[in-house]
């Protein structure tokens, strides 16, 4: 990795923590910030980067507010100039060792704030604690880079303008904040797994939450949300390498080349879930989640798959969610762990909540082949690819059908 | 920066008038505990506040055609629910939004003032 691109990784978010801590000013600062390593990034393809580069990037983007901030005054009507022609706030605050954990984790809590729209804060979580590029972003979201820019500039202009705080919250109000940081960091994540556009590449801009999970996990130790959601992510993006073939295809889990899992992050993601005791509310749907997931992670085969506890482990979180998608994993769990028929039985609530979905049919379709009845099959398979969008999957059922 | 917050819906607060007085000393004792809470924290103070008279006390001022007419409403919908409100000197947003969890219920809205020379 270059220079710039180690900065970047290693203190894009102790340099933003610490201009957004001197200025207050999380709109002008996220742009210095950014002008800077643009600048740097145009001179040190040319010249030898600086040799404290952090450093250089600093006092760069300092500049860049400081400038921003003048420019700011002048745009006023001269008659409404008065006494503020120099802006005061953008000495460089103390640093103190500790104080960088503090800045990425207060910036977690900003990007992420309840007085933010939903939607925008797995963007903002992104983009102000690891520095993502904004086209990055946009890709993993499925929108263009232009529309995630407006997103990102009214989000961060309206935490100026609202005042938002740039601290660590009291511990009283933890709970529900970090509920809402694991969620925003959830959404990112789950972002990349969404079918559309280069879904190869999009897969591997999860990445980028998975990073973001286990650093808030770490940041703010001590909170099942969190470390729930870290072992999730771990255990579930461990597959990511044999979820595509060479030629684009989606692999299906039980037909996934298993020595293509990652080891470590799949060790990673169980170091965190073992010490996780059943708890509530979402940590709880979180914890289950990833519980599947490292069921599944840890058979050696598809078929050592120990059906009968995913399966446990749905109805739970059924119980939990009342989420007809949940039903409808439980009925393919159900259906591995005690047969078509009991599968289909639990299947059968879930079509009159979920009309037209074609996962369902298809669910139902793989159940009423492996019961031996493949008129009945064939014709689930057809319902499943009249409302499939085009893409992986859409390819799948076809596939499917044609073999019957 | 300084906020108004405007206590304007009763939320999941029944309304005043119908509270028991002994609900209404509670309710009362919210307000001063609150009044407390922003002395007590450092950089908040509460500027002015009050509680205000219902629409059946309000004027409607508005001018129309250059001239200046005064009427009996009509009443904007969400002040025709305005039950008080505060003007808060504080840090930031979150500080306010700690703070205010200790009054009754209400349904608010919290608003930054902005300085008219610094736009």
């Amino acid at each position: 990795m270059d220079v710039l691109g180690q900065v970047l990784r290693d203190d894009w978010g102790r340099l933003l923590g610490r201009l957004i801590r001197s200025s207050g000013r999380p709109d002008l600062a996220e742009d210095a910030l950014a002008q800077a390593f643009a600048q740097a990034a145009e001179q040190w393809r040319r010249a030898a980067p600086p040799a404290n580069p952090g450093g250089w990037l600093a006092s760069t983007a300092q500049r860049r507010l400081i400038d921003a901030q003048r420019a700011e005054v002048r745009r006023r009507a001269p008659e409404f100039r008065r006494a503020v022609a120099s802006p005061t706030s953008v000495e460089p605050a103390e640093s103190t060792p500790g104080d960088d954990v503090d800045d990425r984790m207060a910036l977690l809590f900003m990007a992420t704030h309840p007085a933010l729209a939903e939607d925008v804060r797995p963007a903002l979580a992104l983009r102000f604690v690891l520095g993502i590029p904004t086209d990055t972003i946009a890709r993993l979201f499925l929108v263009p880079t232009s529309t995630m820019a407006a997103r990102l500039t009214r989000a961060k202009r309206r935490l100026a303008e609202i005042g938002a705080a740039f601290r660590v919250p009291p511990t009283s109000a933890w709970p529900e904040r970090v509920a809402d940081v694991a969620h925003a960091i959830y959404l990112a994540f789950t972002a990349g797994y969404a079918p559309g556009g280069d879904e190869v590449r999009r897969t591997a801009d999860a990445t980028d939450a998975v990073r973001l999970a286990v650093l808030a996990a770490d940041l703010v130790p001590g909170q099942p949300v969190l470390d729930a959601l870290a072992a999730l992510v771990l255990l579930h993006h461990s597959r990511r390498d044999a979820r595509f073939a060479g030629d684009g295809t989606l692999v299906l889990l039980a037909d996934q080349d298993r020595t293509r899992w990652r080891a470590a992050e799949i060790a990673a993601g169980l170091g965190r879930l073992t010490t996780l005791p059943p708890t509530t509310g979402y940590a709880e749907e979180l914890r289950l989640q990833a519980l599947i997931a490292a069921f599944h992670a840890t058979a050696a085969t598809a078929s050592d798959t120990d059906w009968v506890g995913i399966a446990r482990a749905y109805r739970r979180l059924e119980e939990l969610t009342g989420s007809p998608i949940v039903r409808l994993n439980r009925a393919v769990a159900v259906g591995e762990a005690s047969g078509p028929l009991a599968g289909l039985a639990v299947l059968r609530a879930v079509g009159e909540r979920l009309p037209g979905h074609h996962r369902v049919a298809l669910v139902r379709a793989e159940l009423l082949r492996r019961d031996g009845r493949p008129e009945e099959a064939r014709a689930a398979y057809t319902a499943a690819l009249a409302t499939a969008p085009d893409g992986p999957e859409r390819r799948h059922i076809a596939a499917r059908l044609a073999g019957l | 920066m300084k906020y108004l917050v405007l206590l304007i819906g009763d939320g999941e607060l029944p309304p005043w008038n119908a509270l028991s007085p002994e609900q209404q000393a509670a309710g009362m004792k919210q307000f001063e505990d609150f009044d407390a809470a922003c002395t007590a924290r450092e950089g908040v103070q509460i500027l002015s506040g009050e509680a205000l008279a219902g629409p059946s006390a309000s004027t409607t001022l508005r001018t129309r055609s250059g001239k200046l007419a005064v009427t009996e409403g009509p009443y904007a919908e969400a002040i025709e629910g305005l039950g008080g409100y505060y003007l808060i000197e504080s840090p930031d947003l979150d500080t306010v939004i700690e703070l205010l969890g200790v009054l009754p219920a209400y349904d608010m809205q919290i608003t930054p003032a902005i300085d008219p020379y610094q736009m």
